[in-house]
């Protein structure tokens, strides 16, 4: 049980590589069998992991048993528990799918996808700053590879945009990290949060300085605004699966955010408290309204998506950065919500490519679709969803972020942003349903069949979202719990001191 | 020293900023190369310049900090995995779209070569 919170990382790593060996690597049903089972133990892990931290508070684990400040520790505390959690759920969705036949067109699907899951759960786990940026450097590698599965021009460019813009993140990230060592003297993320606050007034600079480099850093992972220009080309590009386990990789550039600008620059860092907020807050509503505009004229039902995610990240920031518990709260339940819906678009957005022959999944009349009652309600279920419409989760996560701000001035600029990017939503939506399932010629359908695999993979993830309302109060408490744990940083902070022991 | 270092520093980063900027992969892919060395150096000197200084505690009276040399050489390894990695993506790209600029097409005035080209097909 003490092992618990290095097992989602060192399960999917072996996996990997298991994958790659004699008995699994040139046998694709084997691989299937064995990266679904993997995932579902995966699940599992994260579901106890997340009742341990839950009842009897966060989990630290030395790496090689050196002692906290000095070598490398993992933390498992409510939030990251929540997240690992959530990102095996969508891995499951993302993998069944491709199970159906996606994973086919490239070599080495399984082994990378794997990969992938263990460089997200080893950010979302990492206590220290420089593993952080190792594991952000494993989940890139992988989602280059994953990007460029099945090959194809679109692809091609799109992963090269990718891959330089991630790479001079990675350089970037360096700088940050080796002005604030200099500076604080460590890399242990607690460490660095009480180290902050007893900086001289000539080094607060140049903390400063690496603290905003770090934002912008993980503004770029999280597509922020004047950094998200790859996101719509590399999510619409890639491969359905992919695209929908992307959709946990901009949450990774949140939650580092508020991670390292909640607990190190958090309220209680003195003169550096809440340096991001500045520059954070109107960026953040600046990219819901980019990503509004560019919903409404998105062409097509992935660029749609891809430009609902940079909404939905809008939304994510704009909570963190009022830098308040009922706000992260709101910005956790919100992420769980849009996560596994916006994977879930993207799978549909497939499918229903699948179906229209040449039109593919573009705004224009094509022929008919062989289930269009099926992939209607899907369709209608995560729409409603997305767009943050009444019964469904989206509606709930809004609710929490509006109740959050504080006064009128805070109301005043949030509340209407908020509030027209969902009308915005609406109509981009209701534009695309209408025009993929309504406006249809007399041909025959495309004779392709519809495994129901990948039907299963997309109920089972917009199930979530009437499981989330249904199970809003709980859900909400325990976002609430974890926001707590997170600006209760102090108390945090001498938890990770403690190390090992 | 510092002063040198520094420009060093300096130096490699403008140069690979600007390298960065160019449209062609090869220019593109040198100048991460060199951003990653100005990376790499940026870290080294992150545990303060000492000369002479040992790493491991008990063998000399000097010390420098032996974590900034940990931790170059894991940026050494992943830059030069990184960089691998984009080199390939770059002859992909040159062989998928015919010309090596990160676009994909080249977006200036038209050359003498391709609108002879350009009139042929």
């Amino acid at each position: 049980m003490q092992h618990l919170p290095i097992l989602p990382i060192v399960i999917p790593l072996l996996t990997g590589m298991l994958l790659l060996l004699p008995p699994f690597g040139h046998s694709l049903p084997r691989q299937r069998v064995v990266a679904v089972a993997v995932n579902l133990a995966l699940i599992a892990i994260a579901a106890i992991l997340l009742q341990r931290t839950h009842l009897d508070g966060a989990m630290t684990y030395a790496v090689g048993d050196w002692r906290s400040p000095f070598g490398i520790v993992l933390v498992a505390d409510r939030i990251s528990a929540l997240l690992t959690l959530l990102t095996s759920l969508l891995g499951l969705g993302a993998l069944l799918y491709a199970c159906a036949g996606d994973d086919k067109h490239g070599m080495y699907f399984h082994p990378l996808f794997m990969l992938q899951l263990m460089g997200v759960n080893g950010a979302f786990l990492t206590g220290d700053i420089f593993n952080l940026f190792v594991f952000f450097e494993v989940l890139l590698i992988a989602s280059y590879a994953l990007l460029i599965h099945g090959g194809g021009k679109q692809k091609t460019r799109a992963a090269v945009h990718y891959v330089i813009l991630n790479l001079v993140g990675s350089c970037l990230f360096l700088f940050a990290l080796g002005t604030l060592y200099g500076v604080l003297g460590t890399l242990n993320i607690a460490d660095m949060a009480v180290k902050a606050t007893l900086l001289g007034p000539d080094e607060q600079p140049l903390a400063k300085a690496g603290g905003l480099l770090l934002l912008a850093v993980f503004g770029l992972k999280a597509a922020l605004l004047p950094f998200y220009f790859w996101l719509p080309r590399a999510y619409s590009s890639a491969s359905a699966p992919v695209a929908a386990l992307f959709a946990i990789m901009t949450k990774v550039g949140a939650y580092s955010i508020l991670r390292i600008h909640t607990t190190i620059f958090g309220a209680d860092a003195g003169a550096l408290a809440e340096i991001a907020t500045p520059w954070l807050q109107p960026l953040a509503l600046l990219t819901l309204i980019v990503g509004s505009i560019a919903a409404l004229a998105s062409p097509s039902l992935r660029t749609l998506t891809a430009n609902l995610t940079l909404v939905s990240i809008g939304i994510l920031l704009t909570a963190i950065a009022l830098q308040r518990a009922d706000a992260t709260a709101a910005a956790l339940y919100y992420t769980i919500h849009t996560t596994l819906i916006t994977g879930a678009l993207f799978l549909l957005a497939d499918m229903i490519g699948r179906q229209r022959g040449k039109a593919e999944d573009r705004f224009v009349a094509s022929r008919r679709m062989q289930r269009p009652v099926a992939l209607g309600v899907a369709f209608i279920i995560a729409a409603v969803a997305v767009a943050g419409a009444p019964p469904l989760s989206g509606f709930v996560g809004k609710i929490l972020l509006l109740q959050a701000t504080e006064g009128p001035l805070e109301a005043s600029f949030i509340w209407p942003v908020v509030l027209i990017s969902g009308l915005a939503a609406i109509i981009a939506l209701s534009r695309a349903g209408s025009s993929l399932f309504w406006r249809h010629s007399d041909d025959a359908p495309v004779a392709e069949p519809t495994p129901a695999l990948r039907m299963i993979a997309v109920y089972m993830l917009l199930a979530a979202s009437p499981l989330l309302v249904v199970f809003g109060g709980p859900i909400t408490e325990f976002a609430d719990a974890a926001a707590m744990q997170l600006h209760n940083s102090a108390a945090l902070g001498g938890l990770m001191q403690q190390g090992g022991s | 020293m510092e002063g040198v270092y520094a420009f060093c520093v300096g130096l490699l980063t403008a140069c690979g900023v600007f390298l960065c900027l160019r449209g062609r992969t090869f220019s593109v892919v040198l100048g991460l190369t060199l951003l990653s060395y100005a990376v790499n150096l940026f870290l080294f000197a992150s545990g303060r310049l000492t000369l002479y200084g040992a790493a491991v505690l008990g063998t000399s009276d000097n010390y420098s900090d032996p974590l900034p040399q940990a931790l170059v050489l894991t940026a050494i390894v992943i830059g030069f995995a990184m960089t691998a990695f984009l080199v390939i993506l770059a002859m992909r790209s040159r062989a998928d779209h015919g010309n090596d600029h990160v676009d994909g097409r080249i977006p200036s005035e038209p050359s003498l070569v391709q609108r002879r080209t350009g009139r042929r097909g």
